[in-house]
C-alpha cells in the first residue's frame, strides 16, 4: 500500500535531484502552521463553551440589595425542594472581585455592594415557588438565571468555533490548490521525461508514483515544520491560556485535543498526497 | 498526412521505410510505435486491434516495441546507463537485474567507458548509440528506428545494422526509416516501403532483395 513511498535510487533519479525543496514544502508549512493555531483556538473555545454551558445550565443567583435580609433568603432557598449548593457570596469577596475593574474604589463604603446568593436547581424543580419564597424573605431580591446572562457570550463562542472550523477547511482547500499547481508545474517541468517514459511503456500509475512520492515528502516536511512552529507558539501562549482557563474554567486543551492537533500534519500530508495523485493522474490521462 | 495506406508487416521481417522529406515517414512510425492514433482507418499490431484500444492497455504493447527516435529523446539528467536501463526498469527489473545487460549493451555500442556520462556531454553519434541501446535492450518484438545511423560513422553504422540484423534473426520485426541507400543495399532480405505524399508508392519496384514469405501478422 505504501510501497510507492520507498523509491530506489534509480527511481528517485528519474525526476532529477533537487538541491532545495520546492515551494510546495513552504506553502504547506505556512498552511500547517495556520491550521494548527486556528484549530487549537477552536478547540479551546469549544472547551470554554462546554464548561461554561455546563456550569451555568442550572445555576441561579439571587441579588439581595444592600440592607436586605440575606439570612432569610438563604433559609428560604434551602428549604425549597430541588435547590442545592446554596451559597452566599460574602461581601468582602464581592468587593475583591470588583477590585479587578474598580481598583481600590471597590473597597469604599460608599459603594453599595449587593449580597449575592448562588444556588443550583434540579431539573423539574419549581422556580416560581422559589421566586415566591425569596420575595417573601426579601421583597427587593431579584433572581437571575446564569444561562440568560451568559447566553450571548456562549452564542458568540459557538459562532467562533464554526468560524475556526471554516478557516481550517478553507486553509486545507488552499493547501490543496497549491498542491495541484505544484503538481501541474512539476508535470510541465518533466513533460519530456514523461513522454519518453510513456513511449517506452510506463503506465500512468508508474509515472504518478514518482510525483506522488515527491509531493508527499514535500508535504510531510512542510507539515512537520509548520506544526513545530505552531507548537512553539502554543507553548508561548500556554501561560496566558492557563490564566484564561482559570477565569473561564476551560480555555485549555485536553490530552485528546493535543492528540487531534498532532494528527493534523499527518492529515494534511495525506490530503496533499491524494490531491497530487488525482491531479497527476488526471493530467496524464489527457495524453495518449 | 498519411492516406490510403494498406500494408502488413510480416512477423520477423526487416523493412526499410524510405521516401522524400515530408512524405510521412515519421508520421507512419508514430502510428507504429503507438504515439498517435489514426484519425481514420485501422491498426492491428501483435495480432490485436489497437485503433481504439483503451489507453491503459497501450503500455503493455509499447513495452514490446523498441524505438530509436530521430532526435534521440534521451533524458538529459540521466546518465547513459540510466537511459539504457529505463525500459528494463519500467518492465519491473530490479537494479541488480539491470546492471549486467546494460553494461553489456553499452560495451556493444562502444560506450562502456561513458556509462555515467549524461547526454549533453555526449557527441551526437554517442547519443544515437545510447538511444539505440535503449531501444534494443528489452529485445523488442518490433524495432522502429528513425534515421538511426544519421550521426554515426560508416563503421559504426554497419555495426549497428549488424545488431539490428541479429535482433531480426531472433524474431524481432525491424522497421528502419532512412535515406541511406547504402544501408538498404547492404541488408540482404530487407524489404522496402517507399512513401510519397503520404501514400505508399511503387512498393516493389525498388526492392533490391526479394521479400521473404510472410509468416504471420506482426
Amino acid at each position: 500500500m505504501f510501497d510507492w513511498l520507498f523509491a530506489s535510487p534509480s527511481e528517485a533519479r528519474l525526476l532529477g535531484e533537487a538541491r532545495l525543496r520546492g515551494p510546495t514544502a513552504w506553502v504547506v508549512a505556512i498552511m500547517s502552521f495556520s491550521i494548527m493555531i486556528i484549530a487549537a483556538a477552536g478547540l479551546a473555545l469549544t472547551n470554554t463553551a462546554g464548561t461554561l454551558s455546563q456550569a451555568i445550565e442550572s445555576r441561579y443567583s439571587v441579588e439581595v440589595p444592600a440592607g436586605g435580609n440575606v439570612a432569610a433568603v438563604l433559609s428560604a432557598i434551602r428549604s425549597a425542594p430541588g435547590a442545592s449548593d446554596v451559597q452566599a457570596i460574602p461581601e468582602a469577596e464581592m468587593r475583591r472581585t470588583l477590585e479587578r475593574w474598580l481598583g481600590s474604589a471597590a473597597q469604599s463604603g460608599e459603594l453599595p455592594v449587593p449580597a449575592l446568593v448562588n444556588f443550583d436547581l434540579k431539573a423539574g424543580a419549581d422556580l416560581v415557588d422559589i421566586r415566591g419564597r425569596v420575595r417573601t424573605a426579601s421583597p427587593d431580591a431579584k433572581i437571575t438565571t446564569h444561562r440568560e446572562a451568559v447566553g450571548p457570550l456562549l452564542r458568540s463562542l459557538r459562532l467562533l468555533q464554526w468560524v475556526a472550523l471554516g478557516l481550517v477547511l478553507l486553509l486545507s482547500a488552499a493547501a490543496s490548490a497549491a498542491v495541484v499547481l505544484a503538481a501541474r508545474g512539476a508535470l510541465d517541468t518533466h513533460r519530456f521525461t514523461i513522454e519518453v517514459m510513456h513511449g517506452i511503456g510506463a503506465t500512468d500509475l508508474q509515472i504518478t508514483r514518482l510525483f506522488q512520492r515527491k509531493i508527499a515528502i514535500d508535504a510531510f516536511v512542510g507539515s512537520l515544520a509548520g506544526a513545530a512552529a505552531a507548537a512553539l507558539v502554543l507553548l508561548m501562549l500556554s501561560a496566558g491560556a492557563a490564566f484564561a482557563g482559570e477565569l473561564t474554567g476551560g480555555a485549555t486543551l485536553s490530552g485528546l485535543d493535543f492528540l487531534f492537533l498532532a494528527l493534523l500534519p499527518l492529515a494534511l500530508t495525506v490530503l496533499a498526497t491524494l490531491v497530487a495523485r488525482t491531479a497527476v493522474l488526471a493530467a496524464l490521462g489527457k495524453a495518449l | 498526412m498519411l492516406r490510403d495506406l494498406d500494408f502488413r508487416l510480416a512477423n520477423g521481417g526487416f523493412y526499410f521505410l524510405t521516401g522524400p522529406s515530408g512524405a510521412g515517414k515519421t508520421s507512419l512510425l508514430k502510428l507504429l510505435y503507438l504515439a498517435q492514433r489514426p484519425t481514420r482507418g485501422r491498426i492491428r499490431l501483435f495480432g490485436e486491434e489497437l485503433t481504439d484500444a483503451p489507453r491503459n492497455s497501450l503500455p503493455q504493447f509499447r513495452r514490446r516495441i523498441g524505438v530509436v527516435f530521430q532526435d534521440f529523446r534521451l533524458v538529459r539528467h540521466l546518465s547513459a546507463f540510466d537511459n539504457v536501463a529505463l525500459p528494463l526498469r519500467i518492465s519491473g527489473a530490479s537494479d541488480e537485474q539491470v546492471e549486467g545487460p546494460v553494461r553489456e549493451m553499452l560495451a556493444w555500442v562502444g560506450l562502456a567507458d561513458r556509462a555515467s556520462a549524461r547526454p549533453p556531454t555526449l557527441s551526437g553519434g554517442e547519443q544515437q548509440r545510447v538511444a539505440i541501446a535503449r531501444a534494443v535492450i528489452n529485445r523488442p518484438d518490433l524495432l522502429v528506428a528513425d534515421e538511426p545511423t544519421g550521426n554515426v560513422d560508416a563503421a559504426m553504422a554497419q555495426r549497428l545494422m549488424h545488431l539490428f540484423s541479429a535482433l531480426n534473426r531472433q524474431g524481432t520485426t525491424v522497421v528502419v526509416a532512412t535515406h541511406d541507400v547504402g544501408l538498404i543495399s547492404a541488408t540482404p532480405g530487407a524489404k522496402l516501403i517507399r512513401l510519397e505524399g503520404g501514400s505508399i508508392a511503387d512498393p516493389t519496384g525498388t526492392l533490391r532483395n526479394p521479400p521473404r514469405p510472410v509468416r504471420s501478422d506482426a
